[in-house]
C-alpha cells in the first residue's frame, strides 16, 4: 500500500476552551488533489496551517512521507517543509511590494538565482496569471480577483512538490472562481505536483479533485473521490454538501448534478413503465487549447456561453442539464423518443450553427487580448433510455454516437 | 469549592473568606505583573539573541543598509534640530546661573559635558523611539496582523532574520553616530546662544570643552548610546511581533496598542537603564 504523503493520527488542537480539531485522522496522497470541505469555521485552515508547520497539534502526529515530524531532524524538517508553498485565503501579501517584487521574494530570498533568471521566471508567471498590466502596482491598487491571482503565482513561482491552497477562489465571480480552479489543474497536470485545497465551491472544485476529505463536527468524516461522496449516507451531506451546492451552478446556470438526479428521478417516476427519454451530452473539445491561447478567464466563458446556449434550446421543450464534466453538458429530454430527440437535435444543430458557435466565441473573446484566435469544435451525440434504464449507460451511449456539431477556426465558423 | 465549604460553615467564614481575598488581592495582583514583566524579559532576551546570532547570515547587508537609511540617515535632521536648541537652551541657562558667582567661563564645560555624558544619548534615543521606533512597531505589527510573517514562514523565510536582524543590527551603529552628531550640534547651538547672543569669549567658550573633556567621557556617552540602541530596538519589535499575542485588543487596535507600549516601555526603560549605566561606568 502506498505511504501517505501527509498523515494525521489522532490529532487534536485547542485554542483556549475551544476544540477545533478532535483526533483528526487522514491521508494525503502524492499527487493528488485533495480537497477539505466542510462548514465555514470547522477548522478547514487549521489543518492546512498544521501541514505547513504554522500550528503544532496539541495531541496526535502528522507524519510526512511516515515519518513523525515531532522526531525529525531540523534539517530535514526544513528540507520537507521546503517542498511546500502556501496560499493564503486571506492572500497575505506584501503590502509594501509590488506585484512584481511579491511574486520574485522567494526567488530572492530562498535560492541563489541570477538577477536575469529571476526576471525571466516572474515575468513568465505573470504572464501565465494575466497580471502583465498590474506588474509594478501595489496591492492596494488591484482588485480582490487579481490579488488572489498575484497570491497563485507567489505560491507557485518556486515550483513546489506540494502547494496548500487556502479557499483560492473565495470573493471571485463565477468566471474567476472557475478559471483559478482550472489554472490549478492545469498546472497540476503540468507541473505534477500535489495539491490541497480547502474550498467551499461544490461541486465546482468536484472536477479538479482526485480525494475529498469531509471535516464535520471536529473530526474527518469521510475520505474518498467525489463519485464516493456522493453515495456517502451521513449527516454531512444533508448539513454541508447540500447547503454549500447550489441548485443551479453559477457558472453554466445549469443545474447541480444533486438536483439533475433529483429532477431525473422525479421526471421518470411519472412516466409509465415502456415510455422513452433521451439523454444529448455536447462536449466542448480542446478547451486545453482554449486554455493555453486565450487564458483561463476566456475558457470559463466559453463554458458559460455553451451552457446557456443549451439551457435557453431544451429548456422549453422539458429538456434539464447539468455540467458533467469540465467541458461536457448532459441533457436529459424527458418527454422525446429517440425521433423526436433527433428533429429537436437537428434543429439545436441548425441553430447552433447559425448562432450558438458565435455565443461561445462572443463569451471567450470577453476576455481576451484582441487579435489572438483558437479553433474549437463541439460534439454531441444521443441516446434513448428507459426508466429501468441507469441513466449513466444512457449517457455512455450517447457519448459514444457524438459527433462533430459545430467547429469555429478562428472567427468563422464552419 | 473553598468557597461553598466556608460558607456551609456559616456567615462569619464567608465574611473571613472575603476578607482574606480583599487583603491578599493587591499581593497577587503584584504577583502576577512581576511574573508577566518577568516573562517579557526573558521572552525579549531571548527574541535579541535570535536575532542578533543571525546578523551574518547571506543577503543580511542590503537589509541592514536600508535600515541603517531610515533608522540613521532620515532621523539627522530633527536630531540636529533637537541638539541646536538644546545646546542653546543648556548654553543661556547655566550662563545665567554661573554668571551669579562670576564663573560663566564654565559654560562650554557645563554644556559640553552635559550634552556628551547624559543629554545626548538620552535624548538622541528617545528621538529615535518617537520617530523610528514607533514605526517599526507599527509596521511589524500590521506585517503581524495580515499574516504576512505567517507567509514569510511559509516560504522558509526566517522572519527574525527578515524583519529583526537589521533593524537591531541598524539601530546598534546608527545610535552613536546619531549621539555624536547630537552633541557637537548641541556644543555649536551651546556656542550660538553663549558667544554669539550673551557675549561670551568665543576661545574661552572652547577652550573650556578642550581642557574638560576626557575621552572617557566621549566613550561613556557612546556605551550608553549603543545599550539604548539595544534596548529600543528590541523593545519596539517585540511590541510588533507579538502584537497578535495583546490580551487586551485585536487587530489593528492591537497595533495601535503595541505602539503606545513601546514608546511608553523604550522611554521610561531608557531613563532607567540611563541611571543603572551611569553608576556602572562613573
Amino acid at each position: 500500500m502506498t505511504t501517505p504523503l501527509i498523515e494525521f493520527k489522532g490529532v487534536t488542537k485547542c485554542f483556549g476552551n475551544r476544540t477545533v480539531l478532535n483526533n483528526v485522522n487522514l491521508q494525503i496522497y502524492e499527487g493528488h488533489v485533495t480537497t477539505i470541505i466542510g462548514l465555514s469555521g470547522a477548522g478547514k485552515s487549521v489543518i492546512l496551517k498544521h501541514i505547513i508547520g504554522l500550528l503544532k497539534p496539541d495531541e496526535g502526529t502528522i507524519l510526512f512521507r511516515g515519518k513523525p515530524i515531532a522526531e525529525m531532524k531540523r534539517a530535514e524538517i526544513n528540507s520537507s517543509f521546503a517542498q511546500m508553498s502556501y496560499m493564503f485565503q486571506d492572500n497575505a501579501l506584501f503590502d509594501s511590494m509590488s506585484v512584481y517584487e511579491n511574486i520574485a521574494f522567494p526567488l530572492q530570498e530562498t535560492t541563489n538565482l541570477k538577477k536575469a533568471e529571476i526576471d525571466l521566471r516572474v515575468m513568465a508567471r505573470i504572464k501565465q496569471t494575466e497580471l502583465t498590466d498590474a506588474a509594478y502596482k501595489y496591492p492596494s491598487e488591484l482588485s480582490g480577483g487579481m490579488q488572489k491571482r498575484v497570491a497563485l503565482a507567489r505560491a507557485l513561482i518556486t515550483d513546489p512538490r506540494i502547494v496548500l491552497f487556502d479557499e483560492p477562489t473565495s470573493g471571485q465571480d463565477p468566471v474567476r472562481k472557475n478559471a483559478i480552479l482550472s489554472m490549478i489543474a492545469q498546472y497540476h497536470r503540468k507541473f505534477g505536483f500535489t495539491a490541497i485545497i480547502v474550498s467551499h465551491e461544490i461541486p465546482d472544485v468536484y472536477f479538479i479533485s482526485n480525494r475529498i476529505l469531509a471535516l464535520y463536527n471536529k473530526e474527518i468524516v469521510f475520505q474518498g473521490t467525489p463519485e464516493e461522496l456522493e453515495k456517502f449516507d451521513h449527516p454531512f451531506n444533508d448539513e454541508v454538501i447540500h447547503s454549500l451546492e447550489a441548485l443551479q451552478k453559477e457558472l453554466s446556470g445549469l443545474y447541480s448534478k444533486r438536483q439533475f438526479k433529483i429532477l431525473n428521478h422525479a421526471q421518470l417516476k411519472r412516466r409509465e413503465f415502456g415510455e422513452n427519454y433521451c439523454v444529448a451530452i455536447f462536449t466542448l473539445e480542446e478547451l486545453n487549447t482554449i486554455i493555453t491561447k486565450l487564458g483561463h478567464d476566456a475558457a470559463q466563458e466559453a463554458i458559460h456561453s455553451m451552457g446557456l446556449y443549451i439551457d435557453k434550446h431544451f429548456g422549453p421543450v422539458g429538456g434539464f442539464s447539468t455540467r458533467r464534466r469540465i467541458n461536457e453538458v448532459v441533457t436529459v429530454l424527458p418527454y422525446s423518443d429517440l425521433a423526436d430527440a433527433k428533429g429537436i437535435l437537428r434543429d439545436f444543430i441548425k441553430d447552433f450553427q447559425g448562432q450558438g458557435i458565435r455565443d461561445i466565441w462572443t463569451g471567450a473573446r470577453k476576455q481576451m487580448a484582441l487579435g489572438n484566435c483558437v479553433d474549437f469544435t463541439i460534439l454531441a451525440g444521443i441516446a434513448q433510455g428507459q426508466p429501468a434504464t441507469d441513466i449513466d449507460s444512457v449517457i455512455a451511449s450517447a457519448k459514444s454516437q457524438q459527433k462533430v456539431i459545430g467547429r469555429l477556426r478562428c472567427a468563422a465558423e464552419e | 469549592m473553598a468557597h461553598d465549604t466556608n460558607t456551609e460553615k456559616g456567615p462569619e467564614s464567608g465574611a473571613k473568606w472575603r476578607l482574606g481575598i480583599l487583603l491578599t488581592s493587591p499581593f497577587s495582583f503584584i504577583g502576577r505583573q512581576v511574573i508577566r514583566w518577568v516573562n517579557n524579559l526573558g521572552a525579549a532576551t531571548i527574541f535579541l539573541y535570535l536575532a542578533l546570532i543571525k546578523t551574518f547570515r547571506s543577503k543580511q547587508l542590503p537589509k541592514t543598509i536600508q535600515q541603517l537609511y531610515y533608522i540613521g540617515a532620515k532621523s539627522t535632521t530633527i536630531i540636529m534640530l533637537v541638539s541646536l536648541f538644546t545646546g542653546m537652551v543648556l548654553s543661556i541657562q547655566s550662563y545665567h546661573a554661573l554668571v551669579k558667582f562670576g564663573a560663566q567661563g564654565a559654560v562650554g564645560t557645563l554644556v559640553s559635558l552635559s550634552l556628551i555624558r547624559e543629554l545626548g544619548p538620552v535624548l538622541t534615543a528617545i528621538m529615535i523611539t518617537a520617530r523610528a521606533g514607533s514605526a517599526m512597531t507599527a509596521e511589524i505589527g500590521i506585517q503581524r496582523i495580515s499574516e504576512q510573517i505567517d507567509a514569510l514562514k511559509t516560504m522558509r523565510i526566517d522572519p527574525l532574520r527578515y524583519l529583526i536582524s537589521p533593524r537591531v543590527v541598524a539601530s546598534i551603529i546608527s545610535f552613536p553616530i546619531l549621539t555624536t552628531v547630537f552633541d557637537l550640534i548641541g556644543i555649536i547651538g551651546g556656542f550660538i546662544s553663549g558667544v554669539m547672543l550673551l557675549g561670551l569669549n568665543s576661545g574661552g567658550y572652547f577652550h573650556a570643552i578642550q581642557a574638560n573633556v576626557e575621552m572617557k567621557d566621549i566613550s561613556d556617552g557612546l556605551i550608553k548610546a549603543v545599550v539604548f540602541a539595544i534596548i529600543v530596538s528590541t523593545v519596539c519589535c517585540y511590541q510588533g511581533y507579538y502584537s497578535h499575542m495583546r490580551g487586551d485588543s485585536h487587530g489593528a487596535k492591537a497595533v495601535g496598542f503595541a505602539t503606545t507600549s513601546a514608546v511608553v516601555i523604550s522611554c521610561v526603560v531608557i531613563l532607567v537603564s540611563d541611571y543603572v549605566v551611569t553608576s556602572l561606568l562613573i
